[in-house]
């Protein structure tokens, strides 16, 4: 055993590739789609799926036809183009009824006015989604104005109305560029502003509600010291009521008289298509916000009373089908009002579907503060601040932002719930108009086109939005650490 | 400068007076009769094994725990149901805890700003003068944008005492505020809190930190089973303990 | 040393009901009873006003009236000239039929969707990921009008299933056939799909107008027995294991106890299934104009179910793959680690710990699927809604009593649903313990 033991490596090794198994595709497809006699089935089996599906859709998308007036001439068009027995996809349906599917009976001269008011909308969300992100918001109100431009021009607006929505937006970016935090003024303002463009009237019916609220304030604000807040917002809420109910009509009638402002009125039956969507989908949630806060509030509170009305509300609005609340609008709302009121049906289905949400988000708001540490109530009671202070600066900021994933995906489903207004007579995008699409002689016997129309905006809007709050889930995750 | 703490007079004035103070969780007698009286200025450190009710006696002088019977009266002010007795303390009170409790949504400097602008509706400038005055003083001023989660918990914890400060507190509490704490970071809470003692404020501190105790109090409190069970100068306790129980829980805690 | 203040005043005064803690809640809850009453008055005031406007009362009498109109779908004896109620009874028996089957074929198809999300095959992941998406993001009511179109709009009429004599005169086959294995013939009317028949039948009888047949009641006393008695089975295995270590093979053992009795009870009560089909003459010639024999399943309830199911076992996949994510994957490595072979961990240690965190969302979107049983409207499907909440209310013009009714027998159900669920959870979880 003379061995010698030491080694000394005289020429180092290269880098080598690894083996033909462990590299590139081959090691790929193994380790994806071979890795087990399980796994090599469902393989082709998955693959099968697609190519079966492949074969049935790709001739009818490929084949589709854009240019048309009405079904025959598409079939016409196919079987020329294609061959005979072919199937092709009518889009021609799609291209001559674009409008109608956005916006309804919405008349065609006054398409800006929806359009504006969907911009100013993300306007408004831009404080609450890019919260912190300062220049960012800017960015982004910058654009949305040139979209909104785009969009305007796409709708055949005139020249008069372009420029003013360029105007605003150019203000607006200055505002979100100079000054963020005073974006928050244009999300106090939005829902005054969105219904005055959507509805029209006279400008002085809007500002009326608003000088409501101003009253609210200023009420609140003055007696907050003498009578403490609570005693004072009660009081501030009947002041606030007396004006809406019994004054304000008589003022802004009488000012309306000697300065009639306006824009052209819109009936609600104008309504439809994802314009009809939108409204109500965006005003039930935000609406539902404040009132989702007192109810989980409610709900967490130690007086029994409180807590038993909120837990109530709750979990009625949970237990039933939003279908029969959508009923109660149409049909049981004029039972439970006073006789002889008779308002809008439009804001029936929306006040209606605001309680609806708001019990949901008072679901996802009580997750969020269950999430925060007792210490927090603990430090707030310790600095001295009182329980409205302690929740306005302390808790809702903290639970608020911890709900946003949970709120977004609320409003998910509320959007796609929109649907179900056709069954109470409103034009709804996926059965309303799709109704009146194919009751036109020229489209009779169409299905599947519209479906897979309003399908696919439906997907493009809610799929964005949930990867939005999937990114701010994230966000949230690492904020502040 | 323990020398100089010891020669600090404490004056007659009574702070705090705690009489014949009882509380209950449900059955569970919490805290036993307990007769108290801080003069003001005096520096306390309230020790005891845990479950002692140590904790739970401080909360309930700024009524963050509510008692059953007897009598507390804070700064001339007696905490009873009256919901304006309770927030003139608690502004009166300072208190720091052991998680810190800081704002996680807030810069540091809005936690500091936070109570004196709507409890106290100090002017916004001003409140952050005083701020920025404490931060120094804790020796952080630069941190001051930041927000608590980027900061060490040392650093959280004197934020959060510059927090309890800005109010301008007459009496401070401390809830065991070095128990969350690394080793390394214990020292530069422990040196502010040193540092306020020899300004004169009157401190009440649940602590283990005996060698705090014995540099900086005028008076330690042991308290075992919800009752004060001995309390003496520091030298006294220390080297003379009365008490078996006492004994027992200082060859515990000195004993290695 | 001396206290710093006086006793307390012991008088009364009013601010006492705003400052002091222990009137405080009580004044803010009797403002907000009596803003609640007043509310309640006010609702009631107005309804009282309205119906007399309209002179109307409120009253249930119009439930035991001659309803007048069909149920295409029907789990209880229904004709015509049944009354309200019995259309109610007929409506919900729908609802419950399709949210039952719903909730089982979801919870299959959501759990078989959720495992293949995370597998490692690339392709199937991909492709789980897209129905997940899909689904999801696209509202149910287009789903249910889609799968619907698809069966009445795609689907042979009953017309091309005849043989005809020129069809056996030229040797050629008709132009649509029965599919699964010459048993169900899916036409655009409904799938009509082989019955269940007993030649030995246990009889029934009647409770209420409602017919209880005795041979189901007795199969499916006999099926809840035999999972007794395997149940007990497996204790006794699992007291074995404890006492020797050993666990004696017992899959067989209960295969044998679920299956055996049950088949041997249906074979001696004769079960057979007839298949549907049209009459035939001589050549193989079909006569008259629809299938004979066999059930008719209208498309409306095929279409909903098949929708719901989809759906919502899109949203279960998620459930089922958060709850198997939430485990973290030291669980499994430290469960190998210990030597247990994979099925074993995923029934010790994986499984356990998933279905805490999966079970909440499980009973929430059950009850999301019983709720949306009620977009059944859009394919005119006759359930609760449609009976009681639709034919019935426009009927009698009875809104009130229907809607009241209706939302209170949801409000049940949607009760009764996560009531039992929630049992289910809490014993989950005392077992883990």
């Amino acid at each position: 055993m003379n061995q010698d033991l030491s080694y000394v490596r005289q020429d180092m090794l290269v880098q080598q590739t690894p083996p033909v198994t462990e590299r590139g595709l081959v090691k790929w497809l193994r380790e994806n789609l071979f890795s087990t006699p399980m796994n090599a089935l469902l393989t082709v089996l998955g693959f099968v799926a697609v190519v079966l599906l492949i074969r049935g859709i790709l001739p009818w998308l490929l084949n589709g036809v854009w240019e048309a007036t009405s079904l025959s001439e598409c079939r016409a068009i196919v079987a020329a183009n294609a061959g005979e027995g072919a199937h092709g996809a009518c889009w021609a349906m799609v291209n001559e009824r674009w409008n109608q599917f956005i916006y309804g009976f919405y008349p065609r001269e006054l398409y800006w006015r929806p359009t504006i008011a969907f911009a100013l909308m993300f306007v408004a969300l831009a404080p609450v989604l890019y919260y912190g992100l300062n220049r960012a918001n800017a960015i982004m109100v910058g654009v949305v104005g040139i979209l909104l431009v785009l969009a305007l021009v796409g709708v055949g607006t005139d020249g008069q109305h372009i420029l003013l929505a360029a105007a605003i937006f150019v203000a607006l970016t200055a505002v979100a560029w100079i000054a963020p935090k005073k974006l928050v003024w244009m999300t106090a303002a939005f829902p005054f502003v969105g219904f005055y463009l959507l509805w029209g009237g006279s400008v002085w019916g809007p500002i009326g509600v608003l000088a409501g609220f101003a009253i609210f304030a200023g009420v609140w604000l003055a007696l907050q010291r003498a009578a403490g807040v609570v005693v004072a917002a009660g009081i501030a809420v009947v002041v606030a009521a007396v004006w809406w109910l019994v004054i304000q009509t008589t003022v802004t009638t009488f000012i309306a008289a000697l300065l009639p402002v306006g824009l052209d009125a819109i009936d609600s039956d104008q309504f439809g298509g994802f314009l009809l969507a939108f409204t109500i989908g965006v005003t039930a949630i935000s609406a539902s916000l404040p009132m989702g806060i007192l109810l989980a509030l409610g709900r967490q509170s130690d007086m029994p009373l409180v807590k038993t009305l909120s837990v109530g509300f709750i979990e009625f609005i949970r237990g039933v089908p939003l279908i029969t609340m959508l009923f109660t609008a149409s049909l049981l709302l004029q039972y439970f009002l006073p006789p002889r009121s008779n308002f809008d049906l439009i804001l029936r289905v929306i006040i209606l579907v605001t309680f609806f949400a708001s019990a949901y988000i008072a679901e996802v708001i009580r997750g969020g503060l269950a999430a925060l540490p007792r210490g927090q109530y603990e430090a707030a009671d310790a600095l001295g601040l009182d329980y409205w202070q302690a929740q306005r600066l302390i808790i809702m900021p903290q639970a608020l932002k911890i709900s946003i994933p949970g709120i977004v995906s609320s409003f998910i489903g509320l959007f796609k719930d929109t649907t179900l207004v056709a069954f109470v007579g409103l034009y709804d995008p996926l059965l309303g108009i799709t109704k009146i699409v194919r009751s036109d002689t020229a489209w009779k016997g169409i299905y599947w086109e519209p479906y897979l129309f309003v399908g696919a905006i439906f997907f493009l809007v809610c799929f964005s939005m949930s990867r939005y709050s999937m990114y701010l889930e994230q966000k949230l995750k690492t904020d502040h650490r | 400068m323990a020398e100089a703490l010891k020669k600090m007079t404490v004056s007659d004035e009574v702070a705090i007076q705690i009489t014949a103070m009882n509380k209950w969780y449900g059955t569970f007698h919490v805290l036993r009769d307990i007769n108290m009286t801080v003069q003001r200025g005096e520096r306390i450190v309230i020790c005891g094994p845990s479950g002692s009710g140590k904790s739970t006696l401080i909360r309930c002088v700024n009524r963050l725990e509510e008692h059953q019977q007897g009598q507390i009266i804070v700064d001339g002010t007696e905490l009873t149901n009256d919901l304006k007795n309770i927030d003139k303390v608690r502004s009166e009170v300072g208190m720091v805890f052991q998680h810190f409790n800081l704002f996680p949504h807030l810069t540091i400097l809005e936690n500091l700003t936070l109570a004196p602008l709507w409890v106290r509706k100090v002017p916004k400038r001003e409140a952050e003068e005083t701020a920025m005055h404490f931060l120094s003083k804790v020796k952080i001023p630069e941190q001051a944008h930041k927000y608590p989660g980027q900061l060490s918990g040392g650093q959280q914890q004197r934020v959060a005492i510059a927090r309890s400060l800005c109010m301008k507190p007459r009496i401070m509490l401390f809830d065991e505020p070095t128990s969350a704490l690394d080793p390394e970071m214990i020292k530069e809470v422990l040196d502010t809190m040193i540092q306020l003692a020899e300004e004169g404020m009157t401190m009440i501190c649940v602590t283990h930190e005996m060698g705090f105790a014995q540099a900086v109090a005028n008076r330690v409190i042991f308290m075992d089973q919800g009752q004060i069970v001995e309390q003496n100068e520091p030298k006294e306790f220390f080297n003379n303990p009365k008490s078996d129980r006492t004994k027992l829980f200082l060859s515990q805690i000195l004993g290695h | 040393m001396t206290l710093a203040v006086e006793a307390p005043k012991e008088s009364f005064r009013l601010s006492q009901l705003i400052y002091d803690t222990r009137y405080r809640s009580y004044t803010i809850q009797l403002i907000v009873l009596l803003l609640f009453l007043a509310f309640l008055l006010w609702l009631t005031n107005n309804t009282i006003q309205n119906l007399a406007a309209k002179d109307k009362d409120i009253s249930f009498n119009f439930l035991w009236n001659r309803a007048g109109y069909d149920i295409d779908q029907q789990l209880i004896p229904y004709t015509n000239d049944s009354t309200h109620f019995r259309a109610l009874l007929v409506g919900l028996l729908n609802t419950l039929a399709v949210a039952f089957l719903g909730c089982i074929l979801a919870t299959v198809i959501g759990v078989f969707a959720g495992v293949l999300r995370l597998s490692k095959n690339w392709l199937v992941s991909r492709l789980m990921t897209v129905y997940v998406e899909t689904f999801r993001n696209v509202p149910l009511l287009l789903w249910i009008i889609l799968a619907f179109t698809i069966f009445s709009e795609a689907m042979p009429e009953v017309k091309d299933f005849k043989v005809t004599q020129e069809i056996v005169d030229s040797g050629g086959s008709p132009a649509a056939s029965m599919t699964f294995f010459d048993t169900v013939a899916i036409t655009n009317r409904g799938s009509n799909v082989p019955a269940p028949l007993l030649t030995r039948p246990l009889g029934g009888f009647t409770v209420g107008g409602i017919p209880i047949n005795l041979s189901v009641l007795a199969t499916i006393a006999l099926l809840a027995a035999s999972i007794w008695v395997n149940a007990g089975l497996r204790r006794r295995a699992k007291a074995v294991q404890e006492a020797t270590g050993v666990r004696p093979v017992t899959w067989w053992k209960s295969l044998a106890i679920l299956i055996i009795p049950t088949v041997a009870l249906l074979v001696a009560m004769g079960l057979h299934w007839e298949i549907p089909g049209f009459a035939t003459g001589e050549n193989g010639v079909s006569k008259g104009f629809n299938f004979i024999g066999g059930i008719t399943v209208p498309h409306s309830f095929t279409a909903l179910l098949i929708a719901l199911s989809l759906y919502t076992g899109s949203y279960i996949a998620e459930a089922v793959r958060g709850g198997i994510l939430a485990i973290s994957r030291g669980q499994s490595e430290a469960a190998y680690a210990l030597g247990l072979r994979p099925g074993r961990t995923m029934n010790l240690v994986i499984l356990p710990q998933a279905l805490r965190v999966i079970i909440p969302p499980l009973i929430s979107q059950y009850l999301n699927l019983t709720k949306n049983t009620t977009l059944g409207i859009a394919v005119s499907y006759l359930d609760l809604k449609g009976t009681l909440g639709g034919i019935t209310l426009n009927q009698t013009g009875r809104e009130l009593e229907c809607m009241m009714l209706m939302m209170l027998i949801y409000l049940c159900l949607s009760l009764i649903i996560s009531s039992v669920m929630n049992v289910y959870n809490t014993s989950m979880k005392l077992k883990e313990r």
